[in-house]
């Protein structure tokens, strides 16, 4: 955080936070623009920017037409124009018409203009399952974006996490993808700093200090492993809870230095197995810290398949905390 | 049972006769053979011979740009030789506070702008030099994928007038391209959104070997711009008075808050689709037949000389100037060093990231330098 973060507190829900950071980066920054479906007069369909248009005025907070490589489009126009955009895209399983514009051009052109320009945009995207949602409105896209050079992937999983991050991303120069677990909207409250403060990327968070085994995790993960991690801990088992809060910068000395202390590795996500950025922690951590390891790492991942739209099975795909304790014992059991 | 339909022929990819058959759509000053048909829409003399000083200069680009080719001394080019009207009447009328969005294509239309040459060269030959956009021009590089720059364009006019400025952003496309959802979506999104745009279409009659009656069932594709609320302009394309003509007015629109607007240029590649490409797989003479009778810089040449605003002495002064002009970037260009390898990882984000660092120093521990 800032050097002296703000000594006053408020209680607030994760998309409250969320809102307070989006109202504090219009209020500071007069180049802020925030745009897409739904933003404006509705304030989104999750109310993250609920009230933002009716105080900053439709010049700054304005709904677009229906269709996402548009959106993102425009959206990289305004940043090489010099405004800081600040997209949402309604659910980040409906970021793939814009998957174009993102691999061609997001990325791309600090490295394709020899960093005459540079996009300072911010794309927002609910994502993540546990809400029941219709297909398609919890998948999980990080990993393809974590594997597109030049974005950053930002996955708070707190209030307070969120709203400092948030505004970091804002800051950046540099384009950032900022994914909203849908499920902690309005699942977790806390005491969330007053005013204006940032959380550096590129910084894990240790939830909770253990000696036996390391839970890598983000997002909407995290409260799954930290009930793991209590279950554990009941049979005398230390867990080490990391939430990497960011993919892009990744926090690799945090995940080594708790890698070299405790030798046991779970690595938790909700995305697809194959390909996905569990499976980058588990090669970084076989090239650098082997030696350290006393069982193999063990994934806990959603399967390879679309995120079913099915109630009845929805906790089948979704790793819960019993499938994650399972795993700890079985890297405890080796 | 409806009406068997009776669709104009296409008149780029149906010949030269088609063409003169769709003339009255188009909106022309000059006739091909430098007579005036639309004395109202002329601009001043010194505007004529400075357009014609850059068609010269463009056709010579790309000539040359043949010749390196041919000598290794080019990576692959995508000629416009014949198109220099459809590009620099359009270019010409922006100022370096606009925006320019061009395609792979649009080299005359970038040189137009301001592009320096030497950095042009640099870039059709994969030289980092030719990427590093100039802090005084407001030019994106060449676009490599279809259409994705028309929502940008969008984006930029709408910043511009965010800002309270006057200024425009123009994107160019082929036919092709408008086939594409990002030339739908950025058309609708200026319409809705009152961009200060201005969309250039290049109709060129091809699109690699698909030609526009394979593309697309409309024939006048200026009219696409109706299901979008905005104007849509055709114009002569090998036309430079014209086509500089109507993109003046589109500007002056857009500048006064009038909105976009969607200029077809109807013209013609008389030139392979790349340097590597060989358009005789795809089309026949037949097709290519009259184009040459409408070049660009000869119908301008003659309605100079016949005016009395250009003499032959001046002309070939004009020539040895550009000539003298491009041989000295040339050689600023082939003065440019190759890039190291570590620059690879370079200019991804303002701050590399940890794992950018370590793929840097391992690049320079392997390759050096
Ligand atoms: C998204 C995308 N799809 C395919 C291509 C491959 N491609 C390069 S040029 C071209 C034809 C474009 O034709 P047109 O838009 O008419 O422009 P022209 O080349 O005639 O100027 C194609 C298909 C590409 N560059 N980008």
């Amino acid at each position: 955080m800032t050097a002296t973060p703000p000594t006053k507190t408020r209680t607030l829900t994760m998309v409250a936070a969320i809102n307070d950071a989006l109202a504090l980066a219009l209020e500071r920054d007069p180049d802020v623009h925030i745009f897409g479906e739904d933003v404006g007069v509705m304030g989104g369909v999750f109310r993250a920017t609920d009230g933002l248009q009716a105080r900053f005025g439709q010049g700054r907070v304005f709904d677009t037409p229906l269709a996402e490589a548009g959106i993102v489009g425009m959206g990289i126009g305004m940043g090489l124009a010099g405004l800081k955009p600040v997209a949402e895209i309604q659910f980040a399983g409906f970021l793939y018409p814009a998957l174009d514009q993102v691999l061609s051009h997001l990325g791309r052109y600090r490295h394709r203009t020899r960093s005459r320009y540079h996009l300072p945009m911010v794309i927002r995207a609910p994502y993540g399952g546990g809400v029941h949602t219709p297909e398609q409105h919890a998948d999980s896209p990080e990993a393809i974006l974590a594997h597109t050079p030049g974005v950053k992937v930002v996955i708070p999983s707190t209030p307070a996490d969120a709203k400092g991050l948030l505004l970091a991303a804002i800051e950046d120069p540099d384009p950032v993808f900022f994914f909203e677990a849908i499920k902690l909207y309005r699942s977790v409250k806390e005491e969330v700093p007053d005013g204006y403060y940032t959380i550096p990327l590129g910084q894990a968070r240790v939830v909770t200090e253990g000696d036996d085994v390391t839970v890598i995790c983000y997002g909407g993960m995290v409260e799954v492993a930290q009930k793991a991690a209590e279950a554990a801990r009941a049979h005398g088992i230390g867990v080490e809870v990391i939430d990497l809060r960011t993919l892009v910068p990744l926090d690799t000395d945090t995940i080594l230095a708790s890698v070299q202390k405790t030798g046991r590795v779970v690595i938790v996500t909700e995305a697809p197995r194959t390909g996905g950025f569990h499976s980058e922690i588990s090669a970084t951590i076989a090239e650098e810290a082997i030696e350290f390891l006393r069982a193999p790492i063990v994934r806990v991942t959603g399967f390879d398949a679309p995120y079913p739209p099915f109630t009845s099975i929805e906790d089948v795909y979704r790793p819960n905390p019993v499938r994650v304790a399972k795993a700890i014992r079985q890297v405890m059991a080796y | 049972m409806s009406q068997p339909q009776t669709t104009p022929p296409d008149p780029l990819t149906a010949g030269a006769a088609a063409y003169e058959d769709a003339q009255g759509d188009l909106v022309q000053t000059l006739a091909p053979d430098g007579s005036v048909t639309r004395p109202g829409a002329l601009p001043d003399v010194p505007t004529r011979l400075h357009l014609y000083r850059q068609m010269r200069r463009v056709r010579h680009f790309d000539e040359r740009a043949w010749v390196l080719y041919r000598t290794g001394r080019m990576g692959v080019f995508p000629p416009y030789g014949g198109m220099e009207a459809s590009q620099v009447g359009t270019a010409a009328a922006l100022t370096h506070d606009d925006w320019l969005f061009p395609t792979y294509r649009d080299t005359g239309a970038a040189l137009t702008y301001g592009l320096p040459i030497p950095q042009t060269l640099a870039y059709w030959r994969t030289s980092p030099h030719g990427w590093a956009m100039p802090q005084d021009l407001k030019i994106l590089p060449f676009y490599i994928p279809i259409a994705t720059q028309y929502p940008h364009a969008v984006g930029a006019a709408l910043a511009e007038r965010r800002r309270g400025t006057a200024n425009v952003a123009m994107a160019y496309i082929g036919d092709g391209g408008s086939s594409e959802g990002d030339f739908h979506e950025a058309l609708n999104f200026a319409g809705a959104l009152d961009a200060p745009c201005v969309f250039i279409l290049q109709n060129n009659g091809w699109a690699i070997s698909v030609p526009t009656r394979t593309q697309t069932r409309a024939t006048n594709l200026s009219r696409r711009a109706d299901g979008y609320g905005i104007p849509g302009v055709r114009v002569d394309g090998n036309d430079v008075l014209a086509t500089y003509h109507v993109t003046s007015e589109a500007v002056r629109r857009a500048r006064n808050g009038e909105g976009p607007t969607l200029i077809e240029t109807v013209t013609y590649r008389i030139k392979p689709h790349t340097l590597a490409d060989d358009p005789s797989r795809y089309r026949t003479d037949a097709d290519n037949e009259g184009w040459d009778a409408k070049d660009p810089v000869t119908r301008l040449r003659a309605h100079l000389l016949a005016e009395g605003h250009l003499t032959e002495e001046a002309d070939a002064a004009l020539t040895r100037e550009i000539e003298a002009e491009f041989e000295a970037a040339l050689a600023v260009a082939d003065a440019f060093p190759e890039p190291t390898p570590a620059e690879i990882v370079d200019h991804v984000f303002a701050e590399p990231t940890p794992g950018l660092r370590r793929q840097r120093a391992q690049l320079l521990a392997e390759e050096g330098a």
